[in-house]
Parts: C-alpha cells; sequence; structure tokens
C-alpha cells in the first residue's frame, strides 16, 4: 500500500488542512505504513458478519419534547474570533461580484 | 505540611470530619507540593488556586454547620482536592485539550462527570495535561510540552492521560480525572503506578468531554487503590440525559468488604495476552499477581479472545474516522483560534493547519482516506465489522470467566523521545488496551510489581457490561494481600 503524493494532497482538501511540502511526504511515507499495516484485516472472511453500530444493545432515546433554557447568546460568543450584532463574523462565503 | 497529601482519598475525607486539619490547610499543602514539583513533573497545563482555595473555603464552612448538626449528611468527597484532565470542560476555566486550537478557549458549562463531582464537594486544584485530543500513549503530543514519569523522569508517564496519572503517582492530589478511548487511563495509570478505571461504554457521561472517538470514549479515574477509585466513580458514574449513550442501569454495590477472599470467581488468562515481544518482567509480575489472586481462592481458566491481533489496526482506522469527523468542528469561526484570510475556505485550512499538531493531522489525515469514497468499504467499513468478532471474542469468554487479566502493556514506561519518528511503534504500545474500548468493556489496571529499572509494572482485569464492581472486588482482595500500590516514588 503506497500513497501517491496526489492521493495525499486530495485528502488534506477534503480535510481541510493546508500542509506544507515536508508534511504532504512525512504523512505519504507514514500513512502508506499505517495502511500496509490494517491491510491485514482483508485477510478475514466478514461477509457474514454485520458492522458494530453500538457496543451496547441498541436501542431508540426519547425524550418529552420539552423547552429547556438553553446557554446564553453573550456567553457563547464569549469564545467567538470575531462577532457581530450576536452572530459569528466571518469572510466572504460566496465569490463578490465583480 | 505535605504530609497530608500521602494520604489516600478514604482517609484524607476521614482526617476532614476528624478534624485532623481543615479543607484550607489540605488545599494549600497540595498547591504548594504542586508548586515544588511541577518544575521537574509538567503535570498541568493550568492550575487553579484562587478556586481551589474559595472552593475549600466555603467546604471549611459546610463541615463547621455539619459539626453543629451532624445528623444533616455531608457530600461525599467534600474537601478532597482532584485534578481534572484538560479534556473535561468546567465552566469559567479554560479547557485546551492540549492543543494550540484551543490555547484560549473558555468553556460556558461543565462536564457532568466533573460537575457531579463538584456537588459531591471536591476541590479542583487543575487542568492536567495530556497528548493533544487524547490522541497519544506518552504525552508527548501535548502543545505544552510533555508531562515526565515520577519514577523516572527521563520517562514517560504513557497516555494520554499522562498528567493526571503522574500528579497522582506524586501524591499532589489522591485522585484525578483521566479518559480512555483506546487506553488513556489504563497506561498510564500502569507506568505510573497507580490504580485507574476504564468504566464499561456508556457508564460515564461524555457531555462536555471533547469528543475523540464518541463510540470509544469514557471518563475515568485515577487514585492509589481500588476502594478510592471506586468512591470516586461511584460518584461520577450513571445515567444522564444530556448523553444519550449512558445506559440507566444502576450502579451494583462498591462497597468493598476488607475479605480477600475470591472464592467462587473465575479468572480467564487469554493466551494472545501473553506473546512473544513482551517484556519478561511485566509477564513473570502479571503471571505472579494472577498466582496471588488463586491463592485468595479465585480458579484460574486459559481463555482466547482469537481476533485480539486485529485491535490495532481496527483501532487506528475507526478512531482517526471519528476523530476526522469530530474535529471537523476547529474551523476558526465558533471557537478557537483563527488564522485570517480573504476567504473562508482559506480560513478553515490556514487555522486548522496551524492550530493542530502533528499526530492529530496525521489521524485527521488517515481518518479521512479511511472515509473517503472508494476506500470506505475496504477500511473503515471491513474494521467495523471486524470490531464484531472482537467484541464476540469478549462475549463468548464472558459466559465461563467472570473476568479477564492481562498486561496493561507489552513493556514498563518508555523513554521520551524513544518513539518520535515512528508512530507506528507508538501505536503498537497500546495492543492490550484497544480491545476493551473495541468491545465496550470496563477495564481496572493496578500495580503488580516493579521491573529491575525500578519502574511499576501494572495488571489489568478486564469483566463484562457493567460490571466494574467486579472488577474493583478483585483488585482490593489484591491491595488487602500485596503493598505494591503502596510504594512512593522519590521527588
Amino acid at each position: 500500500m503506497t500513497l501517491t503524493l496526489s492521493e495525499v494532497e486530495h485528502i488534506a482538501e477534503l480535510a481541510r488542512l493546508s500542509l506544507t511540502d515536508q508534511e504532504k511526504e512525512l504523512y505519504r511515507q507514514q500513512l502508506s505504513d499505517i495502511l500496509e499495516y490494517a491491510a491485514r484485516l482483508q485477510n478475514l472472511d466478514t461477509s457474514q458478519i454485520p458492522p458494530t453500530s453500538s457496543v451496547l444493545p441498541s436501542r431508540s432515546v426519547l425524550r418529552p419534547d420539552k423547552s429547556a433554557p438553553s446557554l446564553d447568546i453573550k456567553d457563547l460568543l464569549l469564545n467567538a474570533p470575531q462577532t457581530e450584532n450576536d452572530q459569528f463574523r466571518v469572510p466572504p462565503v460566496l465569490d463578490q461580484p465583480s | 505540611m505535605t504530609e497530608f497529601t500521602d494520604l489516600t482519598t478514604r482517609q484524607t475525607l476521614d482526617a476532614l470530619r476528624r478534624g485532623e486539619f481543615s479543607c484550607q490547610e489540605l488545599a494549600q499543602a497540595c498547591l504548594e507540593r504542586i508548586n515544588a514539583l511541577e518544575a521537574r513533573l509538567h503535570a498541568f497545563i493550568t492550575l487553579t488556586p484562587e478556586l481551589a482555595l474559595r472552593q475549600a473555603q466555603a467546604a471549611d464552612r459546610r463541615l463547621l454547620e455539619w459539626r453543629h448538626a451532624p445528623n444533616d449528611p455531608l457530600p461525599a468527597l467534600l474537601g478532597l482536592p482532584i485534578a481534572v484532565k484538560d479534556v473535561l470542560c468546567v465552566a469559567n476555566i479554560r479547557c485546551t485539550c492540549g492543543s494550540r486550537i484551543l490555547e484560549n478557549f473558555v468553556p460556558p458549562y461543565t462536564a457532568t462527570t466533573v460537575q457531579r463531582l463538584l456537588d459531591a464537594g471536591v476541590i479542583l486544584v487543575g487542568k492536567t495535561n495530556n497528548d493533544e485530543y487524547a490522541m497519544g500513549s506518552s504525552t508527548e503530543n501535548s502543545a505544552y510540552g510533555p508531562t515526565h514519569n515520577p519514577w523516572d523522569l527521563e520517562r514517560a508517564p504513557g497516555g494520554s492521560s499522562g498528567g493526571s496519572a503522574a500528579c497522582v503517582a506524586a501524591h499532589n492530589v489522591s485522585a484525578a480525572l483521566g479518559t480512555d478511548t483506546g487506553g488513556s487511563v489504563r497506561q498510564p495509570a500502569s507506568f505510573c503506578g497507580v490504580t485507574g478505571i476504564k468504566p464499561t461504554y456508556g457508564r460515564t457521561s461524555r457531555y462536555g468531554l471533547v469528543a475523540y472517538g464518541s463510540s470509544l470514549d469514557t471518563v475515568g479515574v485515577f487514585a492509589h487503590n481500588a476502594e478510592d477509585t471506586a468512591l470516586i466513580f461511584s460518584q461520577m458514574a450513571g445515567y444522564d440525559a444530556r448523553d444519550a449513550t449512558t445506559l440507566d442501569i444502576p450502579l451494583p454495590d462498591l462497597e468493598l468488604k476488607d475479605d480477600a477472599s475470591l472464592k467462587g470467581l473465575r479468572i480467564g488468562v487469554p493466551k494472545e495476552y501473553f506473546i512473544q515481544g513482551i517484556q519478561p518482567e511485566v509477564e513473570s509480575a502479571v503471571q505472579q499477581a494472577i498466582a496471588v489472586l488463586e491463592m485468595a481462592g479465585a480458579q484460574l481458566l486459559p481463555v482466547s479472545l482469537p481476533h485480539t491481533e486485529y485491535a490495532l489496526p481496527v483501532y487506528y482506522l475507526i478512531a482517526p474516522a471519528e476523530a476526522s469527523a469530530n474535529l471537523a468542528r476547529y474551523d476558526g469561526i465558533r471557537y478557537g483560534l483563527r488564522e485570517e484570510a480573504d476567504t473562508v475556505l482559506d480560513l478553515y485550512c490556514k487555522t486548522r493547519q496551524a492550530g493542530f499538531g502533528p499526530e492529530v493531522k496525521r489521524r485527521i489525515m488517515l481518518g479521512t482516506y479511511a472515509l473517503s469514497a472508494g476506500y470506505y468499504d475496504a477500511y473503515y467499513g471491513q474494521a467495523q465489522k471486524v470490531r464484531t468478532l472482537i467484541k464476540n471474542d469478549f462475549e463468548e469468554v464472558f459466559k465461563s470467566v467472570d473476568v479477564i487479566a492481562a498486561p496493561v502493556a507489552p513493556s514498563t514506561a518508555f523513554r521520551l523521545g524513544e518513539h518520535n519518528n515512528d508512530p507506528l511503534a507508538m501505536y503498537l504500545e497500546d495492543i492490550f488496551t484497544l480491545p476493551a474500548n473495541l468491545a465496550g468493556v470496563p477495564g481496572l489496571a493496578f500495580p503488580v510489581g516493579f521491573d529491575s529499572q525500578g519502574l511499576p509494572v501494572g495488571m489489568q482485569l478486564m469483566g463484562a457490561h457493567f460490571r466494574e464492581d467486579v472488577l474493583f472486588r478483585i483488585a482490593h482482595a489484591y491491595q488487602q494481600m500485596t503493598d505494591w500500590h503502596l510504594r512512593k516514588p522519590v521527588l
């Protein structure tokens, strides 16, 4: 199992990480080694085995649909890097009209 | 006044009630001991001395009232100083998770487990060091520098809850909270010579625990013995409406009897945990401990968990996959670090690149790959199926035995820096702890000897779902017959 540089770049893009060239090469090697090790899982026949969805008996968890107090907006915004009018402020999401 | 800090949790609570010293004197003594040792140990990321002294003052007032009106029962842990791993939120105290990305994050709410202990009267001295987002086995992945093992400062305390294990071993406090996703309570307990419980998945609430691997994460306790560990555990465990994976199953009786007889208990010894490559002194110490349990009346049975060797690859696909999803929330928008950029996409990528350390990025990359289109079935899907086989192994074995006894780790504490350039070698340190997380069963680690370097050796007992009580009972019996848990590092 050997990852290519372009595969690493694709994963980094999905993961929203702007890796350096040095990191890309390092992770290419290290992830290849780890995936090589993980390849032993392919030796097991699991065609009749269901995947684990929960280690505990699965059940539905319901609660009455009642409103309850929640945290204060002001408190929640205290950690925000930028706010405006009690909202999170972000750079433009859509392209600016030219 | 450091002699207060030599006491166990039970002894401390008894002494406070008898008025041998005040909560404020005790809190002060703990803080002084921490300050004296911290330059060598680095067990903490954030200390909370003002809070601790304020809580201690309130606890002293409560004790005074109680002396006038002793029929009004005291909270079970009143005045007890504890430390909390820095991945559990405590309102208005910064929670870094060992990461730069949360360097200035101050949570507005408190984790359920911590809140229950606060309600029971504990005093918080600080937030302990850990591998970034609990990803690691040595605390070396903390962005704030590693913790040092109190038994040998050149060695790792284990991880990821290394700070909590080290600060209990060093008698900064008699008990501390950790979390265990793949061994992060049991392995540092083993490396530092203390007792540590990884509860059944769903026994301790994850509300307010910063998520790593949500199907694996548990909140556990470190203390000097099984009795103290059980006491703290009993105060924080149980159903929480804020965590839908907790189960409303009553806690079994955790009152431990001093009768050391283990007659009628069946202990399984799995051959897959006594393999080539394990440090001979670890194997012999664990075998001797098992012999002690047999002398106490337990019946030993050879058992097999045939899929044990697959736990490592299964874990290192499932946990990173869950982590890659959980850590997607660190985007520089709502909290945590933000690296400014002209577009939102650039802001995400730059913030995450600047804020996460190497191991976290590695696991995010690995997990993203395992979940990505074209690879999902081969990696994540297959891992979840093999996880079922591992879970079935345990269910099968628990039809014929009450607990399983095994080493915690293949070796005693390794040197800081030993696995620096080889993540796979570091992952191999977890081979004996990962299966319990994958199966969701509880595990209890406690010291059963020392190697020729003077480093503690740990054994773990694993039990059926929700049978923490049997683990505590056996470890308590063992600790009645041996004194490994009473040894103290020279600091």
